[in-house]
């Protein structure tokens, strides 16, 4: 290892006319930080080093509730410091780690090793969740209440759902007693064995095995019926379909504690891409119908779905190119969430920064530190990003050590400039789109 | 002239009806004491086959050799297959030993796609999961033409019955006989059915014993065994009450109509009746067929600019 300077910056920074978004819309100001807190908000600010931030927007540094950092177990695919680069550079100060690793986040001391790996890299802050079951497999509960002691806040089996009713209710009235969140990866797990993609009029053509929305909406349901019996908070991971948002919607309007999140891809992307035959497009849960992404965009719209997050899966080369039933599902999202957001979504900056920021940094249990207004005494999680600027996406300028992404090639408007970690050994995490360590 | 033979819709109309030009040339061929032809001498033919398979690699292999083509066989049956190992790595691998033609089968749909992105090589689909099959659908339209003497299938119903969620052959012949004119029907319970048939140009029923007497084809489908624990039929019994073809369905049929299968057959279930005794089944023509069709299909994707009269010159 080699020693990395561990002295404390002291330094001034001052990021210069901004405009300055966040819960309470925008402003325009200069914002000046001082060790990893932001000290003044005003009108030229000066002293210290002055970053030009004028045309940009800086606001809280986005929470990705839904990352794969695939360390332990998988680090061919991605590391946490990779991921945590990745995630720096699409402008994001806090990744919520899933579970499925190997070991599986299913004890304290995988917990643990995940979010200290998070802190060596010290780019992002790493929030492991924890697993639902014992091993992801579904069949026991985990040790809640000892994760949740070691900061646990958000609970999930991702990868998989919890399949057995009573084994899910009893998770959310332990974990109503534990005051955390259970999220939920929708997808009954018979309806969809051996699917490939959306089952649609084009999986009829192509002849691959379909993945029926009704997998995802009977788990929706279920969870949203077992919310209102337990009180629980239930989080609805990367929703795809048109039927779970209008679930989710009415599950909202009866005042329940539910919560949802969509991906950058769901938003952007439609089932015809499977007719590539490119592996890349293979997801879980699949690429939809223009009718669901319709839906889901409006959701986001309507406040039904709280959060964008990028369900980031990254996968070594030899692993896509096997044949699509045995290809891993997922793809990238953390370096190309908010260009594609921005690309698809007719929302304000406002809107944009609430479920990028302030709406995940809430449903994990970290609006302490992050999604916080920009004011004097917040942590400097910060981004400062051009919601103007084009760009395209190169693979060779992924920080992710995987290049499984469907974005490559194209032109993205909107670019990261610059991200301020409170937690990192600078102030910047990523400096002129540069990652800092 | 192509570069590869993935599926019947790349193929397109003209391209079929090419194909099946040449077959009738390759037919020819086959009918000489010396079956053999040098139009391919010096390009090389492999076989990659990730599922079993004995009637069509042997079709190809043979077809492949009356042209005077080199063959080589990569046969992995797919429980053998170590999933670490990446499919490009073993195309790249063969790739790089020169060879003119891959001719593929595997499980998967999309695998022929997958493989000519990573191969100069020409790529023949022998079948990928339950998507495409075009050479059998080559061979079937090729079986009617000579069998029925019209080029043009306007004005004839093929029934297609079984198993079509799970069947590239169907897929293949949906698009093909349409594309030569015929109206497609297509016979089976519901959970044999793809979810969303809207935008294909075929009739759906559910009753094999209402449109047999429409029928100027009828195409029975292979049904697997395992299709009964994945609960898409009951039991083969009675999938072969309602679905199979006895004597007295036989005898509702027109007495111009024609009996296909794609074999293997399922006798017992599917087909209940012999159908050598029948006197209008195909199901032995298409597999003599089999051949030709093949060798039209590797001449005219690595024949360059040899024209079909060069197939008069014997080999030595």
């Amino acid at each position: 290892m080699t020693q990395r300077k561990t002295q404390r910056t002291t330094q001034r920074v001052v990021l210069r006319g901004g405009r300055i978004v966040d819960s309470r819309g925008e402003s325009a100001g200069d914002v000046a930080i001082e060790n990893g807190v932001v000290t003044e908000v005003g009108e030229r600010l000066s002293g210290g080093d002055v970053v030009d931030a004028s045309g940009c927007v800086v606001a809280p540094g986005f929470v990705d509730l839904h990352a794969h950092l695939r360390e332990p177990g998988k680090e061919e695919a991605e590391t946490i410091e990779t991921g945590s680069r990745a995630g720096a550079k699409g402008g994001f100060t806090a990744l919520v780690a899933m579970p499925n690793t190997d070991p599986p986040q299913d004890s304290v001391a995988v917990v643990d090793f995940v979010r200290e790996q998070g802190k060596r890299a010290g780019l992002v802050e790493v929030v492991p969740s924890g697993c639902i079951t014992l091993g992801r497999k579904g069949e026991a509960l985990a040790p809640m209440a000892e994760l949740a002691a070691a900061g646990v806040r958000i609970f999930t089996d991702d990868g998989n759902g919890v399949q057995d009713e009573l084994l899910m209710r009893r998770a959310m009235e332990y974990g109503k007693g534990l005051g955390v969140t259970l999220a939920q990866h929708c997808e009954v797990a018979t309806l969809t064995k051996g699917a490939v993609m959306n089952e649609c009029s084009c999986c009829t053509t192509l002849g691959l095995p379909g993945w029926p929305s009704i997998a995802e909406e009977l788990m929706v349901f279920r969870d949203i019926e077992l919310a209102r019996l337990t009180g629980v908070r239930v989080h609805f991971l990367h929703l795809s379909t048109a039927r779970s948002v209008e679930l989710v919607r009415a599950a909202k309007r009866d005042g329940l504690p539910v919560t949802a999140e969509v991906t950058p891809h769901h938003l952007s992307l439609d089932e015809t891409r499977l007719a590539s035959f490119d592996t890349v497009y293979k997801v879980n849960p699949p690429l939809r119908s223009p009718r669901d992404i319709a839906a889901l965009r409006a959701g986001v719209l309507d406040g039904t779905i709280d959060a964008l997050a990028t369900d980031h899966a990254p996968h070594p080369r030899r692993e896509k190119e096997l044949s699509l039933d045995q290809a891993p599902p997922g793809m990238l999202g953390l370096e190309t969430a908010l260009g594609v957001a921005l690309g698809v979504l007719e929302v304000d900056l406002a809107h944009l920064v609430r479920i990028m920021s302030i709406n995940p940094a809430r449903i994990a249990g970290i609006s302490d530190r992050h999604g916080r207004d920009i004011e004097p005494g917040a942590p400097a999680n910060i981004v400062v990003f051009d919601p103007l600027a084009e760009w395209q996406v190169e693979p060779a300028t992924l920080a992710s050590k995987s290049r499984n992404t469907p974005f490559i090639g194209m032109t993205l408007r909107g670019q990261v400039r610059h991200t301020l970690f409170a937690g990192g050994r600078s102030p910047f995490s990523v400096r002129d789109g540069e990652a800092q360590a | 002239m192509m570069k590869h033979l993935r599926s019947i819709d790349e193929l397109g109309h003209d391209g079929l009806v090419r194909l099946l030009d040449l077959t009738h040339h390759m037919v020819e061929v086959n009918r000489r004491p010396v079956p053999k032809v040098p139009a391919l001498r010096g390009r090389t033919v492999v076989s990659l086959f990730f599922e079993d398979s004995t009637r069509t690699r042997l079709s190809f292999e043979t077809a492949a050799k009356r042209l005077s083509a080199d063959t080589m066989t990569f046969s992995v049956s797919t429980s053998s297959v170590n999933k670490g190992e990446s499919l490009r790595d073993t195309v790249e691998t063969i790739s790089d030993m020169g060879i003119d033609a891959f001719v593929v089968r595997h499980k998967s749909t999309g695998v022929p796609w997958q493989i000519s992105e990573w191969t100069n090589a020409s790529v023949v689909n022998a079948g990928d999961g339950w998507h495409q099959h075009p050479t059998q659908a080559l061979v079937d339209c090729f079986t009617v033409r000579e069998a029925l003497g019209k080029e043009r299938f306007d004005g004839l119903t093929l029934t297609i019955v079984g198993d079509i969620m799970h069947s590239r052959v169907a897929r293949s012949n949906i698009a093909a006989f349409s594309m030569l004119g015929a109206r497609v029907v297509l016979v089976a319970p519901p959970t044999l059915l793809p979810p969303d048939m809207s935008h294909w140009p075929v009739e759906v029923s559910y009753r094999l014993d209402d449109v047999l007497e429409r029928t100027d084809i009828l195409y029975m489908l292979r049904l697997q065994s395992e299709r009964m624990s994945q609960g898409h039929v009951p039991n083969l019994r009675e999938y072969a009450e309602t679905y199979g073809l006895d004597s007295a369905r036989a005898a509702k049929l027109p007495l111009h109509a024609v009996l296909m299968h794609p074999g293997p057959m399922n006798r017992g279930v599917e087909m209940l009746i012999d159908p050598s005794l029948l006197s209008n089944s195909l199901i032995h023509k298409q597999v003599a067929n089999g051949v030709a069709v093949r060798m039209a299909v590797l001449f005219d994707l690595l024949a360059g600019e040899s024209s079909v009269a060069n197939l008069a010159q014997a080999s030595t």
